[in-house]
């Protein structure tokens, strides 16, 4: 980032084209990080103006107005306010829809208000002749007193126009506000507040009084003033609505002689849809229909990559243990790190496909009517319509889930859908249900075209679900939090999905994944090697009692290695820890062996098999399904001399998985969601009070 | 013909299809995001579509097609165009 750059904020309503308009300026010149103090994502890319102007572009959160009432949104009131020579923005980009321009132009006039440059972008103008629209940009430019570009971005026209517009406005460096809001509504009072300091214009001291949001350059003697206007606070309503007003007031004679609409010519595309997606019957039909076809899609589509990378990561262990030399170095890097960043990237596939078709249904605008389906049965649950898509994105991981809980504008309803996410069943407990089901559940058919197995794992879907809506409850009836409850959902125009947009939402999801999950998992990963791989004396000597052992059995080199790997396993650090805790996990049906595993899986559920995988000296580079479930499958539990892996455990342990907090990264980001310990704490500890009480049922009941 | 006035006429008492305008008198009922929204007084309004489970309702306000539920929708006066 150079000096010279010019910093642009882009801002505008969502559903205007905004992120097209982002995507189109930078490219792949963007990068996610993160506003200082708080958690929401900041996308920030470069873009190249002409051959000597960069500006580097930071896009805002969507948003109807700069007055907040989601995280997202307070972002927008935070950065216009900041003064800060680094941070705060040169030159303000506004985008509009032409179709909602009106409403779009309430955001410009507050923007406007700020006095700092703004250069105002119609987007979706090639729909004009369509929709029976025309505009005198001439005139619009002069009622406006600003740079105003037609654009459509997502043909890629206008860009030229914008990049100009944004140099030219940034050269002139004027700005002057749009609407006198003081005059119109009650001069003395707007005068009073302005005379606290020279410093931030009447409109900026307006929006810290009427948000409460100070900037840091506001002294304690002026935020003091400020406050003493938050007294009244009837009166600040009153005043908030008579601004909004006027604004619209004002649009409209703006609007009047420049802006036209033929109405015989809207077609009713949006209405004929309408009657089908919101339909009584047909409408929760479609939206069943499209779940069903994007878990079938997800399991079909994913397992042909996810086995590759299993495969490659398995090589590339296997090589590097070869060209390496033997040590400990070595064995971290063999045993600890590539599997760790293995168990990471093996959920890509995943994640990646179905932030795909989330991506696609709110791109095509689908996603608002679900909302809109869903309001009423999730209210009942203490959630939102919205809560509906982090619970489908529950289904990939948690942690992307939990981050698109912050459109949800009331914190009870918010908390609540972040605390029963990690209850839907996450991409990490598949391969265990699956290795599960395979060992205890025969594969036959029910009612002669059911797969039994199939539908065991339906079901423990359902059982996701169904805990999720059921702790929802629970917590909506016991949480007394007062907040208040405001749902208002805009339902936008049905449009085709841009193919790019779709790519970069696909992309950000799977990084913030990727970064945050990841880092845990590789950091846990390499604990857990540690403390397998290092023990008190008798660890060391495993080795050597083992060989003297089985010194008369005649065994394989392979079967000897395998004998010691289990045997040095056995005295180790998480040896010694899961033979401690048998005696908690007995009743459930787990021996010491099972208790390693699940310990181990506190990185990532799936850590599970793997360990598994490790006890029963299976070598480690080759997960070979079959041979881990031959050797789960034979192991025998010495007090009752049945298997060990018998139809009460299986269940137990599928019911422990279900229900059990066992994900580190999502504690980690439910903590930076609500700022407090406490709620991954509620989290770990009843999520896992839970887990133990419905499998020491299970097995009680089934043994 | 000149519009009725029904104080008991709210957004929550549209039937589909049917159109009234926002009263002046119910300013301070409207919550802000929804007057940012369009929601404006004097406005003319449509319900569109009811949700299945009769709540919330889907309108048409000043060219923003929006989704509120019922208990905002009852707080917000309107005069019905008679019929």
């Amino acid at each position: 980032m150079s000096k010279n750059d010019i910093k642009v904020a882009l801002i505008g309503n969502p559903n205007t084209g905004k992120t097209s308009l982002f995507n189109q300026l930078t490219g792949l010149n963007q990068k996610v990080g993160n506003y200082p103090g708080v958690t929401v994502d900041k996308k920030q890319g470069v873009s190249k103006l002409s051959a000597t102007q960069n500006a580097i572009i930071t896009d805002l959160p969507g948003t109807y107005s700069i007055n907040p009432t989601s995280i997202d949104e307070s972002i927008v009131l935070k950065t216009l306010l900041n003064k800060d020579i680094s941070a705060s923005p040169d030159v303000i980009l506004v985008v509009a829809d032409i179709e909602n321009l009106k409403r779009n132009l309430l955001l410009f006039s507050q923007i406007k208000d700020l006095e700092i440059p703004t250069v105002l972008a119609i987007n979706m103008v090639d729909q004009m002749t369509k929709k029976g629209i025309t505009i005198d940009l001439s005139i619009l430019k002069k009622e406006l007193n600003t740079e105003v570009v037609l654009i459509s971005a997502r043909k890629n026209e206008g860009i030229q126009d914008v990049k100009e517009a944004i140099i030219r406005c940034h050269v002139a460096a004027k700005a002057s506000p749009l609407c006198s809001i003081d005059s119109k509504i009650d001069a003395d009072y707007f005068a009073k507040l302005k005379e606290i300091t020279p410093n931030y214009s009447m409109y900026e001291l307006w929006l810290m009084v009427t948000q409460n949001n100070f900037p840091d350059s506001i002294s304690d003697k002026e935020k003091e003033k400020l406050l003493d206007f938050q007294r009244d606070f009837s009166k600040l309503k009153n005043y908030q609505h008579k601004e909004t007003i006027y604004r619209y007031q004002e649009i409209n004679k703006i609007l009047k002689k420049t802006y036209l609409v033929d109405k015989n010519k809207a077609t009713d595309l949006r209405s004929r849809l309408d009657k089908i997606f919101t339909h009584k019957i047909f409408g929760y039909a479609i939206f069943v229909f499209i779940l069903l076809l994007i878990f079938q899609s997800i399991f079909d589509w994913a397992s042909v990559p996810m086995d590759f990378i299993d495969a490659t990561f398995a090589d590339i262990s296997g090589f590097a243990k070869k060209q390496l030399p033997a040590g400990v170095l070595s064995d971290l890097i063999t045993e600890g790190i590539i599997p760790g960043i293995g168990g990471v990237i093996i959920f890509i596939p995943q994640i990646a496909i179905l932030f795909m078709f989330i991506a696609i249904l709110e791109e095509t605008g689908y996603m608002s009517r679900v909302v809109f389906l869903m309001d009423r049965i999730m209210r009942r649950f203490g959630m939102n319509g919205k809560s509906v898509i982090p619970l489908i994105s529950g289904t990939a991981c948690a942690i992307p889930a939990i981050m698109a809980t912050r459109t949800i504008s009331s914190w009870k309803e918010r908390l609540i859908t972040i605390l029963v996410t990690p209850f839907t069943t996450c991409s990490a407990r598949l391969p265990i249900y699956a290795i599960l089901i395979a060992l205890i559940i025969p594969s036959k058919k029910v009612f002669g075209f059911l797969n039994l197995q199939g539908l065991v794992l339906l079901s423990l879907y359902a059982l996701g679900f169904a805990t999720a809506v059921l702790a929802a409850f629970i917590l909506h009836k016991t949480l007394h939090i007062n907040t208040k409850s405001f749902f208002v959902v805009e339902m936008p125009n049905y449009k085709l999905p841009s193919i790019k947009n779709v790519f970069f939402e696909v992309l950000e999801k799977t990084k913030s994944f990727v970064l945050e999950a990841g880092k845990i998992i590789l950091a846990l990963s390499i604990v857990l090697w540690f403390l397998a791989s290092n023990g008190p004396s008798s660890f060391d000597k495993a080795e050597q009692n083992t060989i003297e052992n089985v010194a008369n059995q005649n065994l394989s080199v392979d079967e000897l290695q395998q004998k010691i790997a289990s045997a040095k396993l056995e005295n180790s650090y998480i040896g010694i820890l899961g033979k401690s805790i048998e005696p908690t996990i007995k009743p459930l049906g787990y021996d010491w062996k099972i208790g390693i595993a699940l310990i181990t899986s506190f990185a990532a559920r799936e850590v599970f098999v793997g360990t598994l995988a490790t006890i029963y000296s299976v070598e480690a580079d080759d997960e070979d399904a079959t041979t881990i479930k031959q050797k789960m499958a034979s192991e025998i539990n010495p007090d009752t001399g049945q298997k060990r892996f018998n139809f009460a455990v299986g269940m137990s342990l599928m019911v422990f998985y279900a229900f059990a907090m066992q994900c580190m990264a999502t504690l980690a980001i439910v903590k930076r969601e609500t700022k407090s310990w406490k709620w991954p704490l509620v989290q770990l500890f009843g999520m896992g009070l839970l887990a133990y009480i419905s499998s020491l049922v299970t097995y009680q009941i089934l043994s | 013909m000149l519009p009725k006035i029904n104080s008991l006429s709210t957004i929550a008492t549209l039937h589909i299809g049917e159109i009234g305008y926002i009263s002046e008198e119910s300013l301070d009922f409207i919550p802000l995001k929804l007057l940012e929204m369009g929601c404006l007084p004097g406005a003319e309004i449509e319900l569109i579509q009811i949700a299945p489970l009769k709540d919330p309702i889907y309108i048409c306000v000043n060219g923003s097609h929006l989704a509120i539920r019922k208990e905002t929708a009852a707080k917000i006066k309107i005069l019905k165009s008679n019929s």
